[in-house]
Formats: C-alpha cells, sequence, structure tokens
C-alpha cells in the first residue's frame, strides 16, 4: 500500500472514530429506552415537574436574555467608548467559567451571606431554593453566547442602512424594529438557540445556587443526577429522562437550523456582482 | 426656490473639512478620494456632528452648534442618496420607497421611475441602474426640500453612465430641488451642476461654474482635475509683451499671461492641434511640442492622443486623415492666448 493510501485511511478511521465517539452515548440511550417507556416515565411525578420546571425556568431565563440582552448587544455592537473591549471580554467571561466555580461566583454575590446577601435579606428576598435562583443561574450561564452571537450580529448591519433610514424620517425606534431588527434576526436566533441550549442543559450552577428540590429547582438535568445517584433501580429513570432531553435538544436544534435556512437576509448595499441595465 | 446654506468644520481623520456652500440650484462638490466630499453631505443630512457649524434650509435652522441646535436626520428634509444606493436588501422595491412615504402615493413615484414591473422585487434582483432608480425614488417619496446625492454615477458602468446622467440631469432639472452632490468625476460635475467646487484635502479650492473653472482655473490641482494638461516651467519677460515659459525637457513656450518664475502651463486637451509635419515659423504666438505619439484612445466621435508630454483631442476623422501611430512622431500646437498660467 502506498504512502498516500495509508495516509488516507488514516484520515477516514479518525473521522470514523470521532463520529462513533460522538454519536454512539446518544444512540445507546435510545437503545435501552423504548419510544412508551418513553412517554411513560413523562407521567412520573418527578419527571412530570423536572420537564416543567426545565421548561418554566429556561423560558423565563431566555425572556430576561432576550429582553435585557438585545438592547445591551445593540449597545456595545454600535458604540464606541474608551473600554469598550473590557466589557465585551467581561460580558464573555462566563463562557470559560466552569460551573461550579460560576455557582460559587452566585451564592458569593446573591447567598445568604454573600455580597448582596444582607441588601436582598432586607427587601426581604431568598433567592436559596427558589425558581427565581434556577433562572439566575441558567441566564448567568447562558446569556454570554446570545450576547457575543448578538454583537457580531449587529455590528454586521451595514450602518449606512441605519443612516439611510434616519435620513428617511425614521426615528431611533423605527430604525431599530423595521431595519436593524430584520437584518440582524439570523445571528440574533442563533445566538438565542444556543444560549437555549445551554441553559436547557444547566446542571453545575444550578444545583449549588438553588439546591435540587423537586418541583421548585429541579430542573431535568438535575433529576437526572438525583434519579442516577440517589433511587434504587434510578438508572433506568435517568435513561430515560436523558432521552427526553435529547429529544427536546434535537428538536431545538432541527428547529434551528430549519430558520437559519428560511429567507436568508444578505446585504445588498455593496455590489455582489458586477450589475448592468 | 429654497436655498440651503452650510458652513461648517468638521474634523477627519487626517485633516479638518471646513467649508461653506450656498445651494439654491445644483452644486457638485467635486475631488479626489479622501477629499472629505461624503462627510460634507452627512453633516448637511445630519449623520456627522461638526465641531462648529450653522445649516439652515431658508428660515429653518438645522444646525446651530453656537445655539446648541441639532436637528436629528429624522426631522431634516434631506432626499439622500447613497453612493451604494444603500437598499434594504429585506424590503421589496416597493416598501423601500414607502419606507419614508408617510402616506405619499407610492405607486405614480415607481411609475416615473419605470420600477412598476419590478415593485416586489428585491434589491439584489436589480441591475445598477435600477437600484439607482430606487434610490432616487425613495429619496424623493419622503418629500424632501434638499437633495444629496453622493457619487450617483460611479456605481454604474460605462455603458449604463451615459444613459444615466442624461436622465439624472433631466430629473433635477424637473424637479428644481436645492442640490448638492458628490462626485470624483468633473465631467459628471460639469455635466450635472450650475456650479462646481473643487474639494481637496477638506478645503473648497474654487467654486465657480463648470465654464469659469476651464477659463480660468485658480491653481494647478483644478486645473489637472478639469482635465487639463499641466506642464511645468520657469516663466520670464518673452518679445511682444509675451510671457515665455522655459519646460524642463528645454522646449519652450509663450503664454499671453502674466507670471514669473516656477509656473503650471495649463493647457485643454480641445485646444491642442495635432500635426504630422511642421514648418517651422517664426510666430511665437502658436507653441509647437514635437514628441512621440503615445496611446490613442477613441472617446465617442473622438480620440484623445498623448503627443510628447500632452493630451490633445482631436476628430476622429483628422485623427484617421493623420494616420497617427503609436510611436510616430508628431507635433502638437496650441496658441499662446490657450496657453493659461497658474501658480504651482
Amino acid at each position: 500500500m502506498t504512502r498516500r493510501a495509508l495516509g488516507g485511511l488514516a484520515v477516514f478511521a479518525a473521522t470514523a472514530v470521532a463520529l462513533c465517539f460522538l454519536v454512539l452515548p446518544v444512540v445507546a440511550i435510545f437503545a435501552r429506552v423504548s419510544p412508551g417507556r418513553l412517554v411513560a416515565q413523562l407521567s412520573h411525578p418527578v419527571v412530570r415537574d423536572a420537564l416543567l420546571l426545565s421548561l418554566e425556568t429556561s423560558a423565563t431565563a431566555q425572556a430576561l436574555v432576550l429582553l435585557v440582552g438585545t438592547p445591551a448587544a445593540y449597545l456595545l455592537a454600535t458604540r464606541r467608548f474608551p473600554g469598550r473591549s473590557l466589557v465585551v471580554v467581561l460580558v464573555e467571561l462566563p463562557l470559560v467559567l466552569p460551573p461550579a466555580v460560576a455557582g460559587i461566583g452566585l451564592l458569593a454575590a446573591f447567598g445568604r451571606f454573600g455580597l448582596l446577601g444582607g441588601t436582598l435579606d432586607s427587601f426581604g428576598i431568598r433567592l436559596g431554593l427558589t425558581k427565581a435562583a434556577v433562572v439566575m443561574a441558567v441566564a448567568f450561564v447562558a446569556s454570554p453566547l446570545y450576547l457575543r452571537q448578538a454583537i457580531a450580529a449587529f455590528e454586521a448591519v451595514d450602518p449606512d442602512l441605519v443612516a439611510a433610514a434616519r435620513s428617511l424620517g425614521a426615528g431611533r425606534a423605527r430604525t431599530f424594529f423595521r431595519v436593524v431588527l430584520p437584518l440582524a434576526r439570523q445571528g440574533l436566533v442563533a445566538g438565542e438557540a444556543l444560549a437555549f441550549a445551554r441553559g436547557l442543559g444547566e446542571f453545575g450552577a444550578t444545583i449549588m445556587f438553588a439546591g435540587s428540590l423537586q418541583g421548585v429547582t429541579q430542573t431535568l438535568p438535575l433529576a437526572i443526577y438525583t434519579a442516577f445517584n440517589i433511587q434504587p433501580n434510578g438508572f433506568t429513570t435517568a435513561l430515560a429522562m436523558s432521552a427526553l432531553l435529547v429529544v427536546v435538544s434535537g428538536a431545538l436544534l432541527v428547529t434551528l437550523r430549519l430558520s437559519l435556512q428560511w429567507q436568508p437576509s444578505k446585504p445588498t448595499s455593496r455590489f455582489l456582482f458586477a450589475p448592468s441595465s | 426656490m429654497a436655498t440651503l446654506q452650510a458652513d461648517f468644520a468638521l474634523p477627519l481623520r487626517a485633516f479638518e473639512l471646513e467649508l461653506g456652500l450656498e445651494v439654491s440650484r445644483t452644486v457638485a462638490v467635486v475631488g479626489p478620494s479622501g477629499a472629505g466630499k461624503t462627510s460634507v453631505l452627512r453633516v448637511i443630512a445630519g449623520l456627522a456632528a461638526p465641531r462648529r457649524g450653522v445649516v439652515t434650509l431658508d428660515g429653518e435652522t438645522w444646525l446651530d452648534t453656537g445655539r446648541g441646535i441639532s436637528c436629528p436626520p429624522e426631522r431634516r428634509r434631506v432626499g439622500l442618496v447613497f453612493q451604494d444606493y444603500a437598499l434594504f436588501p429585506h424590503l421589496s422595491v416597493r416598501a423601500n420607497v414607502a419606507f419614508g412615504a408617510e402616506g405619499r402615493p407610492v405607486d405614480a413615484l415607481l411609475e416615473r421611475f419605470r420600477m412598476a414591473h419590478l415593485a416586489t422585487a428585491r434589491p439584489r434582483e436589480l441591475s445598477g441602474g435600477e437600484r439607482q432608480r430606487v434610490a432616487l425614488a425613495r429619496a424623493l417619496a419622503r418629500g424632501p426640500a434638499v437633495l444629496l446625492l453622493d457619487e450617483p454615477l460611479s456605481a454604474l458602468d460605462a455603458h449604463t453612465k451615459t444613459e444615466v446622467r442624461h436622465e439624472l440631469a433631466e430629473l433635477l432639472r424637473e424637479l428644481a430641488l436645492p442640490t448638492l452632490l458628490v462626485t470624483h468625476d468633473y465631467e459628471d460635475a460639469a455635466a450635472l451642476a450650475d456650479e462646481v467646487g473643487v474639494l481637496v484635502d477638506g478645503r473648497l479650492r474654487q467654486l465657480g461654474p463648470p465654464a469659469d473653472l476651464v477659463a480660468r482655473p485658480q491653481d494647478a490641482f483644478v486645473a489637472s482635475f478639469t482635465g487639463a494638461n499641466l506642464l511645468r516651467g520657469r516663466a520670464r519677460r518673452g518679445p511682444n509683451g509675451l510671457t515665455a515659459i522655459r519646460l524642463e525637457d528645454g522646449a519652450e513656450l509663450f503664454s499671453v499671461e502674466e507670471a514669473e518664475g516656477e509656473v503650471g502651463v495649463v493647457v485643454y486637451p480641445w485646444e491642442v492641434a495635432v500635426a504630422r509635419a511642421h514648418e517651422p515659423q517664426a510666430d511665437s504666438a502658436l507653441n509647437v511640442l514635437r514628441g512621440e505619439v503615445g496611446p490613442l484612445v477613441e472617446v465617442a466621435n473622438r480620440v484623445r492622443v498623448r503627443v510628447g508630454p500632452v493630451t490633445a483631442e482631436v476628430t476622429a476623422a483628422s485623427a484617421a486623415r493623420l494616420e497617427l501611430e503609436r510611436g510616430g512622431v508628431a507635433y502638437a500646437t496650441f496658441k499662446a492666448t490657450g496657453t493659461r498660467l497658474v501658480p504651482l
């Protein structure tokens, strides 16, 4: 066999190994849970509580991320001010924090004995073992993914289009909603999908900051861990819940792919090809 | 007719843009790239904030830094057409035009700009000429009191350009709006505008009707920018009240204009005649330069030919009669009265 053929074989083998390694665990989950069992698990109170809580806290966290993150990303994308790159780095910092560190950080800031714990306490707010704490943990680890992508998406909007909208009589708000938002939409959707997926799977920060109380702070990932770790014969339940999470996440990924293929909005302000009439 | 007045100073990266303009008909600001042309439009449209300045339209004050007045862009009634048109890529042609229309009729405008059949098309499906018409229609739909055009013809190919230039000139005359356009092409400026200002490094070197700029270019840059040949030489008092100019290569020219020392000799291509042979005569009123024939370029029914240091523009017929060939020898002749002198 020639050297070249050997090299080709090695590359092929590497690809096969990588693919197997990545796909096998997912396949294994479904190999051991029949669809019937999967549906049956939904009626289990622990599973149902965890699924509902996961969806509720994720939705709340993502709503907050979109509501606060979108204007913040737009500001960071369009304004130049001293220290801007530092701010962008700080915004991205939670991305590289280990989840356990994120959990400790949240405790140190908002926990009962944390930096703001006393202040919150004086308002009668205790975050420990509440849904609000889950939402905060999810938002903390997931929002940088959205912010990063949103900043890039807003930066990619041709400033001339914004200027054109303004000089055509549109104020800042109308310009944002009619021009900037539609043009940045793709990037925003992609960023939000990533943030949602990351938030749905959040484990470390949540268990440390919010605890794992069924029906209150026990999200699906926490329920999987609890079932596996504590319940007798919990592995099967854990498998079923894992399969559930794979289905939800997979559906998310497919939706994302589809929504990005749908109606691409490429900038046409600059010519991509030489036109003539 | 309304009058737009603008007088401002805007610091740019390499220099400060500082100028005063009064626009009641069509004014073109021409200059090389990087002269600050687009910034002039941006200041008037409210898209750039100058260090100091006043922009008014008749009684309406859009900007007065002294009094702390600065209208946002959406409140200045300008129709701004961007160099690359800046059409909204996610909106149809009709929605683009309707964007600033606020109830003004859009379909009539589409009809007028021959875009009705493309009303539902997206900008990326349009040709350059079509995009330009959409950009113009969109700017006019806004009901502007002033029209600002940034390089209106530069994004078009040569074939489309001539036609669009003619159409645009027609449209501007019809609209009778104060119009300020900026371009790097002097010919476009001269064809479209009643007054042309030459902008270099943020300052207006000369402002006047195109005919004036050609007849009396204020300096070497204005001369060469308006299409003249520019030769360098040393002037001294010559015979018959003429000024004699010794060029760097030793040739001597004469001009009726007075000058002394280092000067730029300005001759327009259409004032230069070309001959294959030349009988030496002691007529200092006629300048003669002998030189090698350079590239010949046909422009419509005329031919531009390089003879030694100057470019001449002759009719295609006479070029054919002369059998000019690249590399051959020819004589370029021009009158001392058509030979202007400018400071270098």
